[in-house]
């Protein structure tokens, strides 16, 4: 196990320029997430602290030593591929046993390691087959084995559960879950789903573009998200936003209507700012209070209920387990509680 | 459900006719082998001969430099084969797997060496071995055949490699392999299918190649068997029965080779068609 340090890491392929100086440092035994769209570089971070793609600029160490120039089977890491990468031609014992054997351990060891990793995941009636006659699942258990036969310095994963279906994605998730609080190893997981980010995580990084936006346990991230990507990117539905200015010591919507929130005191007068509120915060009320929107779509989730409204125009979200909701028809009055509402500048930064 | 059975016959019967057709001069080949002199001319065009003889076999065998030929075709094409095979693996990974600066005009340059008619090489080639030694030598053959399928064989590895994932090399280098290493393990094993097409391709290629041997080489020590063969055309006769012995013996070997490679041929034809 070890700590990881990035810094000022740099990516670029030629003139196009990938990563921009990334800063992160991954405690001993902390489970990170990488999560973002695709394209904003994570799955790169990945590959780089692996070894698989080379470092344009920066440094990147593991348990202090910097390991730019070392080759990936130096670095003492393991990793799970999206496609599961099982060595076709070796049967379940042979995939999970491979990198000991590299190493030349004793054959005793081999086993014991091999049949404790099968235990761990319910393999053991598997070992003598080959991946071609393994499902999905099974194959995803094995990319696992793989990686905790031996005991690296961290493990890294690649949208390990992406091509799994939804049960199994969820059942999954809970046993990654269990393994790290059981073997406590340095994790890097890269996922573009929020769930699995949410979940999973001690600290998430949210990445776009290739910069790093906001890095904080996942609820730092859902309650005080830094800026109008991880607002939007990190809860589902996403965030509703509403563009405002401030004037005369209020917040006004377009329509000159006013909106109760706490507003730091430097906000310069007249500044345009984009309101945001999640739209499990949303409260729609019965009095009279709030303002009035049009009901456009309904959709039963089972647990709860998505209104898609639209309010002056604009597309808006509310998500309730109150079940009367799904009779409404027509308009409804929906208030914003203050205490639930984000604010950022016209830069997208959060002001409170 | 009962299938409709005019296309199932008709689909059978067009095959029978052109496993007829392609099989046909082979049969010829055979026929005339076992047919003894006297009854060659004699008995005007018929399927089978009224008499069979091994005769000819057993003199093409015995009395002739048939064995000869037959060793050094078989020194000329394996080395070739393993030659090619090596060279073409190794090559063909690393136009899958690296980028590197020249990449794009080596490419276009083994391509070239694709576009020429050997006859317009012949005199060049002949040229350049004779001060080195090399004419009249079985060396000389492999190393002339191995530089004209080197290309060939090394697009055809390439693709038989761009059919495996990177991801497993990937995977094997974090488990503790080198690239080398990885290659070795994980890669080679899962292109043994395309090894084994490579292989068969070049060693037929080899074995039934005429014009260079003919130039290359004369005198029987070291005539590869296509050129041996031409000596049972004599100034005023053609031995066909010896000559046709000859011919069926000739086959035996490749014939031989492609029985034990034709479950990988199969696979490895369509492996790189289709995404498994």
């Amino acid at each position: 196990m070890a700590s990881i340090e990035i810094e000022k890491l740099e990516k670029s392929y030629g003139h196009v320029s990938v990563l921009h100086g990334i800063d992160l440092d991954i405690r001993d035994g902390e489970f990170i997430v990488l999560v973002g769209p695709s394209g904003c570089g994570k799955s790169t971070l990945l590959r780089m602290i692996a070894g698989l793609e080379g470092v344009s600029k920066g440094e990147i160490r593991i348990a202090g030593n910097r390991v730019n120039d070392l080759h990936p089977k130096d670095r003492d890491i393991a990793m799970v591929f999206q496609s599961y990468a099982l060595y076709p031609h070796m049967n379940v014992a042979g995939n999970m046993s491979y990198s000991l054997r590299l190493r030349k351990t004793a054959k005793e060891k081999i086993g014991a390691a091999v049949a404790g990793a099968a235990a761990k995941l319910g393999l053991e009636p598997l070992l003598e087959r080959r991946p071609k006659a393994l499902s999905g699942g099974q194959r995803q258990r094995v990319a696992m084995g793989r990686a905790i036969v031996r005991q690296p310095k961290a493990f890294l994963f690649d949208e390990p559960l992406s091509n799994l279906d939804a049960r199994l994605r969820e059942q999954m998730r809970a046993e990654i879950k269990k393994m790290h609080a059981d073997l406590k190893a340095t994790s890097i997981y890269v996922t573009h789903d929020q769930i699995e980010a949410m979940t999973l995580a001690d600290r998430i990084v949210a990445m776009h573009g290739g910069v790093v936006q906001q890095v904080g346990s996942p609820l730092d991230l859902y309650d005080r998200p830094a800026n109008l990507f991880v607002a939007g990117f990190i809860g589902s539905p996403g965030m509703n936003f509403l563009d405002v200015t401030y004037s005369g010591g209020a917040l006004r919507l377009k329509d000159g209507s006013q909106i109760e929130a706490s507003v730091p005191e430097s906000t310069p007068e007249g500044s345009s700012l984009t309101l945001g509120i999640r739209p499990e915060h949303v409260v729609i009320t019965s009095d009279g209070r709030g303002r009035r929107a049009l009901v456009e779509l309904i959709e039963p989730t089972g647990f709860g209920i998505i209104l898609h409204l639209s309010l002056h125009g604009i597309a808006f979200k509310v998500f309730t387990l109150d079940r009367q909701a799904l009779a409404v028809t027509g308009e409804i009055m929906v208030a914003f509680p203050a205490e639930h509402i984000h604010l950022f500048n016209d830069e997208g930064k959060r002001i409170g | 459900m009962k299938q409709s059975l005019l296309p199932t016959v008709a689909h059978r019967i067009a095959i029978l006719c052109y496993i007829a057709f392609a099989l046909f001069p082979l049969f010829w080949l055979l026929k005339v082998s076992v047919t003894p002199n006297d009854l060659l001319y004699s008995e005007g065009v018929r399927m089978w001969p009224s008499r069979t003889t091994f005769d000819h076999y057993a003199f093409v065998l015995r009395h002739s430099s048939f064995p000869t030929f037959f060793k050094n075709s078989l020194i000329v094409s394996g080395s070739t084969a393993v030659v090619v095979t090596v060279c073409a693996s190794l090559s063909g990974y690393a136009l899958s797997r690296f980028s590197f600066r020249a990449k794009y005009w080596i490419v276009a340059l083994m391509l070239l060496t694709q576009m020429f008619p050997l006859v317009m090489l012949v005199a060049p080639i002949f040229k350049i071995l004779s001060p080195l030694g090399l004419t009249n030598s079985l060396t000389g053959l492999v190393f002339v055949y191995s530089a004209f399928n080197v290309p060939f064989a090394t697009f055809l590895m390439q693709s038989f490699f761009d059919g495996i994932p990177k991801d497993l090399e990937e995977a094997a280098m974090i488990d503790g392999a080198t690239k080398f290493t990885a290659f070795r393990q994980i890669i080679l094993p899962l292109t043994l299918p395309g090894i084994a097409a490579t292989l068969g391709f070049v060693f037929t290629a080899a074995w039934s190649e005429l014009l260079f041997a003919l130039m290359l080489i004369n005198g029987n020590a070291a005539a590869t068997f296509p050129v041996g063969l031409l000596t049972f055309v004599s100034k005023f006769s053609v031995d066909f029965g010896q000559m046709m012995a000859a011919g069926v013996l000739a086959l035996i070997p490749a014939g031989l080779f492609f029985l034990l490679i034709q479950r990988y041929l199969v696979q490895g034809l369509t492996a790189g068609a289709v995404k498994g």
